[in-house]
């Protein structure tokens, strides 16, 4: 589904990924793991286009998309939802879902609004209301819904559950686990290393802007020097 | 009572084209967050070339959508030749190119064109039309229609249409535009576009009234600014009410007061507003968490 072939990136003159390696296969739920600033982000905006590459190359469905720009690749059904709640605050909710399907102009939008809203019932209550006074889980919860209604056939997720209440984690990570049957493939960023690795089929370690370390989610999780680096146990 | 209806016919009458500056500045800040200080060459550009193109023995309709189309096609160049290669660049530094954009406009204007006065027929006559002891010109009503139809046409494009929407994502929230899938690009040609579009309709209709030359800009762009800033930056309702209020309080100013004041006076004013109500009268409030 999605393959990375050393993925290089910079920001001005630092570069921040060197060579980075990493395949997705359709259906897995896949995670990416590292300290803060070891450059998963950036990994993340480089395979969605909002951060342009400086070398390697990205495939999305056997087609090289290491040159198409963000909203081109989003048409191809390679969805993000990125860190930090970047919502829309002058629209409201109901406007933020509804540019979500942008690329799309059919029923199915309606019901797929239902469905983000049954995922997300605060959301539907708060339906008419400035996103920008959402509470920050809530504009967390937008900003998830957002992405599943471009009908992503593989979504990037920057660290879904921040901010978020202990529920409310886990709540977020029923939605991506659920995903599976919906044959939505994903590749995770998460706080909650050890509880995203527990509902991922496998995993990736970075370290400065290198993967060092990959295999099955359990293995990971198994692994003493990653429960000791990453996981906190 | 006709004195003051007199006044009033001319204030909505300048009014109205302040307004279609004031909306064209807010269609470009609303994309792009840059306050575009050729925005009245816009409505220069809109008055002279229609004034050439009919001299050149174009009918009047042709030569004014012609001016409008030019015109549009200048808002775009001014994106991609000059507010694009500085994206990135600060909001400060992005508006002095405008102004130096503006300046290049009416430079080019001047050896392209020339310095006359210029003015075209009305459209529906010169007659004046009397209401209540005060006369209003035909061309008038034009103007406030005209303003009144930019107003209406862009409330519609901002609160009904999805691509409306999708220029308010763009200027709100870039990097989450681009991943819906919007071609943020495209947004702010179309700002550009529609902003210069609406500026040189403001030409075409006023250039009858009020004449046109190659520096008629820059007023206008202070007074249209006025009127958008009155009105809060932002919504199509505010840079309406803004642009007639500041042609109002102008032409009531010169009308009771004295002609020589009434800049000074309507810029007073709009301090005024500012200092109690920093957001403009129609701005949004400060409900936003960034
Ligand atoms: N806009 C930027 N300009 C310059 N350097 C940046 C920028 N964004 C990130 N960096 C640098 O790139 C490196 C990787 O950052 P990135 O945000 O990808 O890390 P991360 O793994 O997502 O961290 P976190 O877990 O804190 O979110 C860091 O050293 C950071 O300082
Ligand atoms: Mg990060």
């Amino acid at each position: 589904m999605l393959q990375v072939e050393n993925l290089s990136s910079c920001y001005g003159r630092i570069e921040v990924l060197h060579g980075v390696d990493l395949e997705v296969h359709s259906g897995e739920i896949v995670s990416v793991v590292g300290a803060n600033g070891a450059g998963k982000t950036t990994l993340l905006k480089c395979l969605s286009g909002v951060q342009p590459a400086s070398g390697g190359k990205v495939h999305f469905r056997g087609e090289d998309i290491s040159t198409r720009p963000a909203h081109r690749r989003t048409s191809l059904g390679l969805a993000q939802a990125p860190e930090g709640r970047q919502i829309f605050t002058n629209l409201t909710v109901e406007e933020n879902l509804r540019l979500g399907a942008y690329l799309f102009n059919d029923d199915r939008i309606d019901k797929d609004m239902e469905d983000a809203f049954r995922l997300f019932p605060i959301l539907k209550e708060r339906r008419n209301l400035s996103a920008g006074g959402l509470s920050g889980g809530q504009q967390q919860m937008l900003a998830v819904a957002r992405a599943l209604m471009s009908r992503p056939s593989c979504l990037l997720l920057d660290e879904p559950s921040m901010g978020l209440a202990p529920k409310l984690v886990e709540q977020i990570l029923d939605v991506v686990k659920n995903l599976r049957s919906l044959e939505v493939t994903v590749l995770m960023v998460e706080q909650n290393a050890l509880a995203a690795l527990g509902i991922s089929d496998r995993g990736y370690v970075m370290e400065t802007g290198r993967i060092v370390m990959s295999g099955p989610a359990e293995e990971l999780i198994a692994d003493e020097g990653v429960r000791e680096a990453y996981l906190g146990i | 009572m006709s004195e003051f209806l007199q006044f009033l016919f001319s204030g909505i009458t300048v009014g109205s084209v302040y307004a279609l500056v004031a909306l064209g500045f807010i269609l470009i800040f609303n994309a792009s967050g840059v306050v575009n200080f050729a925005q009245g060459e816009f409505v220069m550009l809109g008055g002279m070339i229609t004034y050439f193109t009919y001299s050149a023995g174009v009918p009047l309709a042709a030569a004014a959508v012609f001016a409008i189309l030019v015109t549009c096609l200048a808002g775009v160049a001014l994106n991609k030749l000059a507010i694009g290669p500085a994206r990135g660049a600060s909001v400060v530094s992005l508006i002095i190119i405008t102004i130096g954009a503006s300046i290049f406009l009416r430079g080019l204007a001047q050896v392209v064109f020339d310095k006359q006065l210029h003015r075209f027929p009305s459209i529906s006559g010169d007659d004046p039309i009397s209401i209540g002891g005060a006369t209003i010109l035909p061309q008038s009503l034009w103007i406030i229609g005209g303003a009144l139809g930019a107003f209406l046409a862009l409330y519609l494009f901002f609160s009904h249409t999805l691509t409306g929407k999708a220029v308010l994502a763009t200027a709100n929230n870039k990097l989450a535009a681009q991943l819906v899938g919007i071609g943020t690009n495209n947004m702010m040609t179309l700002s550009f576009a529609l902003s210069a579009a609406v500026g040189a309709l403001g030409g075409v209709l006023m250039t009858p009234v009020t004449l046109t030359s190659y520096d008629v800009g820059l007023t206008l762009a202070l007074k249209g600014f006025a009127g958008a800033i009155l009105g809060g930056m932002g919504s199509p309702f505010g840079a309406l009410a803004g642009g007639l209020l500041v042609g109002l309080i102008e032409a009531m100013t010169a009308g009771y007061i004295s002609s020589e004041y009434k800049d000074a006076v309507a810029f007073i004013v709009i301090l005024l507003v500012l200092f109690v109500m920093p957001n403009g009268l129609f701005g949004r409030s400060a409900l936003e968490r960034v």
